[in-house]
């Protein structure tokens, strides 16, 4: 096991080289650069004020040697500072990447938690009213714009019912509350960024997981189960189920981009100080540093996604271990 | 060929009532300075955030502009930003696809790195970042949103390429000595298509999101045009008094892209020979 997972790491470092040059090239095309942004509000900045500015940033020096320089302190985490507020830019994201987190890994779980058992009952009942009404469901799930459909929940559950928050992660009198009231209070505001972000998601495993699901319950070995005369749910559960989860172990590592992508959309409209928001604001005040910091940073989290989708992958199915 | 294809695809009524939506949404697109009732950008200061009506069916915005005038001029822009997205999408993918599969070895190991890299991004955070350099309008999202949805594609055109070239009749072709660009465009990618157009209806769908996403963000078509996406917008500022204002324009989109996504489902079963002589 120690020698594919090492080999999985090694891969990813070309990958990881790749993925800050992209983001190198991507905002080195911006015309003028950021000394542009910075001048462009006081038209008074001198030509010697633009030119000390390029030299505080290392933009008079040729682009391989600023690449080059910008890798090597993105070697030791240092994005530089924030165009908006001095801070650091590792610090801004620190900062934010809890919140990301938590609600990606929560909607992961509810995606898992609804979406499997969903797959798996439309594939054993395949054609039944159940499984057309699922099929009707994930195509609507494929065709929502996900914003769209947060409006429509803030309007129910937030302005007409009442019943839920509709921004941020925290009411503003939470430091009055009893332990037990934060933790009602932190659900309360959860739930909709939570079911949102989870929707597309278990619109496409549930249909995945049916697919998968569909497949198994054809092969041999499973009608032999069925000869032995095992009972039903033991062959579904014990013998197909197993089978059928392995591909869908390596989708849920392939979500993870979708889901922290997602995350710019959910963040902004339900005001959630997280990852996602410092994105929107970051690339809405042209704060370059912020933006190459979280770029990086949010496709080194998909790998690392995609990584432990590998392992957990080699660690159900002995087949990948061996053959590497 | 076409007609074999056409009576598999009829068999799926969802299907073919999905082509039907999205042929009157193109008319409706076209015709558009006919069809509605309003101009879509005159503004109406007494009758601002009017609730529908006889009049304005669908009510009025925070202008007094009509909401169905400006979903109608909407229409053009979505439209237009899945067509010409995605047939970016496809040329770059299709291009760097078949010199994968068919080159191999280095070339083919440093594209599907790039792949890789390109795969890695999550595409709303590089969609944002260029946005965040370049002004936003209607043709940088199209340009945007089809340099980072063109990797899909490009896996597909390289699967055909690895099978199609191995095939008899591609060997023959090599025998008798016919140059590569002849044997790439004229006897492999025409057999290589069926799973791109696939792959292009479900990325239509896919782009139409994207952009009223972007749009609703700010980051898309700018006011006063008018988008599906922006119209949410002032739904989303009216949230509390104008529900008219988040319905329709978001059922809009719902229908236009589930109707690309069931045109894509019944095109992909229609376009897949193994399921073919099943039925004949």
């Amino acid at each position: 096991m120690l020698p594919y997972i090492l080999k999985r790491l090694l891969l990813m470092v070309p990958l990881i080289f790749g993925i800050t040059l992209i983001t190198f090239i991507v905002i080195h095309l911006a015309p003028g650069g950021p000394v542009e942004v910075e001048t462009e509000m006081s038209l008074k900045a001198s030509a010697q004020a633009r030119e000390n500015l390029k030299r505080l940033y290392g933009l008079d020096k040729p682009l391989h040697v600023q690449y080059i320089d910008w890798l090597g302190r993105f070697v030791k985490l240092d994005f530089g500072k924030s165009f908006v507020d001095g801070k650091k830019v590792i610090d801004k994201i620190k900062e934010r990447i809890p919140v990301t987190l938590t609600i990606n890994l929560l909607s992961l779980l509810v995606i898992v938690l609804i979406a499997i058992p969903v797959g798996v009952l439309s594939a054993t009942r395949q054609y039944s009213l159940f499984d057309k009404l699922t099929t009707i469901f994930v195509f609507m799930g494929f065709s929502t714009p996900t914003f769209w459909l947060a409006l429509l929940l803030m309007i129910v559950f937030g302005v007409t019912l009442g019943l839920l928050p509709i921004s941020g992660i925290q009411s503003i009198d939470v430091s009055e509350m009893g332990p037990l009231d934060r933790v009602i209070d932190w659900i309360k505001h959860l739930i909709l960024p939570v079911g949102i972000s989870a929707f597309g998601g278990i619109a496409g495993l549930s249909r995945y997981s049916r697919s998968s699901m569909l497949e198994v319950i054809r092969q041999d070995y499973i009608r032999t189960a069925r000869a032995k005369g095992i009972k039903e749910s033991d062959v579904i559960v014990n013998h197909a189920l197993r089978n059928a989860l392995m591909p869908v172990v390596t989708i849920l590592g392939l979500s993870v981009p979708g889901l922290i992508g997602g995350a710019v959309i959910f963040e902004t409209i339900f005001a959630i100080p997280g990852m996602g928001q410092l994105f929107y604001n970051s690339a809405m005040a042209r704060d370059y540093p912020t933006i190459m910091g979280i770029l990086v940073i949010g496709a080194v989290l998909t790998l690392i996604g995609n990584l432990i989708a590998d392992i957990s992958y080699a660690l159900v199915d002995p087949r990948i271990r061996v053959k590497g | 060929m076409l007609k074999i294809i056409w009576n598999r695809f009829k068999k799926n009524p969802l299907s073919v009532a999905g082509m039907i939506v999205i042929l009157t949404l193109a008319g409706i697109a076209m015709f558009a300075p006919f069809i509605a009732p309003y101009e879509p950008t005159s503004i109406d200061v007494y009758n601002v955030l009017s609730a529908p009506s006889i009049s304005h069916p669908f009510g009025t915005d925070e202008l007094g502009r009509d909401v169905l005038t400006r979903m109608i001029w909407g229409s053009r822009v979505s439209l237009k930003v899945g067509f010409v997205a995605v047939g970016i999408a496809i040329t770059i993918g299709t291009i760097l696809g078949a010199i994968s599969g068919f080159y191999g070895r280095r070339i083919d190991a440093l594209l599907m790195r790039f792949v890789d890299i390109m795969l890695a991004f999550p595409t709303f955070f590089l969609i944002l970042a260029v946005i965040s350099i370049v002004e936003p309008s209607i043709s940088t999202i199209m340009i945007v949103i089809g340099l980072t949805g063109w990797m899909d594609v490009a896996r597909l055109v390289r699967a055909e390429f690895l099978t199609l070239k191995e095939r008899d009749f591609i060997s023959a072709a090599r025998a008798v000595g016919v140059a590569d660009t002849r044997l790439i465009f004229r006897h492999i990618i025409p057999n290589a298509l069926s799973p791109v157009f696939v792959a292009a209806t479900f990325g239509i769908a896919g782009a139409i999101l994207v952009e009223s996403s972007l749009s609703f963000l700010g980051l898309g078509v700018q006011p006063p045009d008018p988008s599906w996406g922006n119209i949410l917008t002032s739904g989303k500022d009216n949230i509390t008094v104008a529900w008219w204002l988040s319905l329709f324009p978001g059922i809009a989109i719902l229908i236009t892209v589930l109707s690309y996504n069931l045109v894509g489902e019944g095109l992909r079963d229609a376009l897949d020979p193994r399921l073919w002589h099943v039925e004949r």
